[in-house]
């Protein structure tokens, strides 16, 4: 642990120092379905008018890390240049009959909960490259899961600025108040991903997160 | 007359074993034989509960080391997890203070964790005070 604390800040000092002034690899993590590639969608809509990947209510549809580059945003006058990382979302359980619920037959779903499980695997791994994370929320679901739980305690343990995004805040169901009081100790925006609600006070808040890098 | 076959049926259902495990059984070993303790269990199909909680790396450690096991163990689905702590409670400074001398001496030990099989537990839910398990019917 000692060890790894001691490496992770000599990356962070070494990385400061040789890193592309203004670039911010920013992730995004989160447990499936909650709007990570969503959002990381809007943010290339808005600044580079293209998506970064597809989108699917069938869960586990991203299952590779997905990376855009030289995403500028731009806010009162200040530019920053981001590396937008999407990753697949954290579960602790993988089983390949719950994609058969959604039609697809047992081979294409071994496959997929095969490729999901590698995608989790390589998420936890990235955790240690990021500048940056916004930790994606499903606000019409529990908050308490473990999965969100434990990604914020990494983040914390890394030294890394989060920012804790509650998303879905069109459906009947969110609960933006509950999420915050689950996360008390985090800075938590509420927006829809999907409607583009709320995304101007995101990106305030990313700013301020970009300040803490 | 030919001779009924004799059937043992245990209401179709097999055997739950949940497993208690003090933080003493964990306390002296490293990461990597916590998580192999934790999923030696497991694999044996039982529910852990564990006194204490293990450290956020290691929590990420175990879903990490569960996925490479999926596909590989037959019947393994990965796991499901929770844990309760008292760290959202409102507490004084000097208490909080106290809580995290400990937590370094000591590890978490003001805790609990339930960890168990994807196939027997089929979902945790969790709220600041409680933990619930929902579990398969075999």
């Amino acid at each position: 642990m000692m060890i790894k604390i001691v490496r992770n800040f000599a990356r962070r000092i070494f990385s400061g120092v040789f890193k592309k002034k203004g670039e911010v690899k920013l992730g995004f993590y989160g447990s499936p379905n909650a709007g990570k590639t969503s959002l990381a969608n809007r943010i290339c809509q808005d600044w580079l008018g293209e998506d970064l990947g597809s989108v699917s209510k069938v869960p586990h549809e991203t299952r590779e890390i997905q990376i855009k580059e030289k995403v500028v945003i731009e806010r009162n006058g200040r530019k920053i240049e981001f590396k937008l990382i999407d990753t697949p979302g954290i579960a602790t359980r993988i089983d390949f009959e719950d994609f058969m619920k959604f039609g697809m037959k047992k081979a294409e779903a071994q496959d997929r909960a095969k490729e999901a499980t590698q995608g989790i695997i390589d998420s936890i791994k990235w955790l240690d490259d990021m500048d940056a994370v916004v930790v994606l929320i499903d606000s019409t679901a529990n908050p308490y899961s473990q999965v969100n739980i434990t990604i914020l305690g990494n983040l914390v343990a890394r030294n890394i600025p989060v920012l804790v995004v509650a998303n879905k805040i069109d459906l009947k169901k969110s609960d933006i108040k509950k999420i915050r009081g689950a996360f008390p100790d985090y800075e938590v925006v509420g927006i829809s991903a999907k409607s583009g609600e709320n995304i101007e006070e995101f990106y305030e808040e990313l700013f301020k997160l970009v300040k803490k890098v | 007359m030919a001779k009924e076959k004799k059937k043992v049926i245990k209401n179709g259902r097999e055997d739950l074993t949940i497993h208690f495990m003090p933080y003493s059984e964990i306390a002296h070993e490293d990461s990597v034989g916590r998580i192999k303790k934790i999923l030696g269990i497991v694999l044996k199909n039982k529910i852990v509960i564990l006194q204490g909680r293990l450290r956020s790396d290691e929590e990420a450690k175990l879903i990490e080391n569960s996925m490479m096991l999926i596909g590989n163990v037959p019947g393994f689905a990965g796991i499901e997890i929770a844990s309760l702590s008292g760290e959202n409670e409102n507490r004084s400074l000097f208490e909080g203070v106290r809580r995290n001398i400990a937590k370094i001496l000591v590890g978490e030990q003001d805790a609990i964790t339930v960890i168990g099989p994807a196939s027997v537990v089929k979902d945790i839910t969790k709220d600041p005070k409680k933990i619930e398990l929902m579990l398969s019917r075999k």
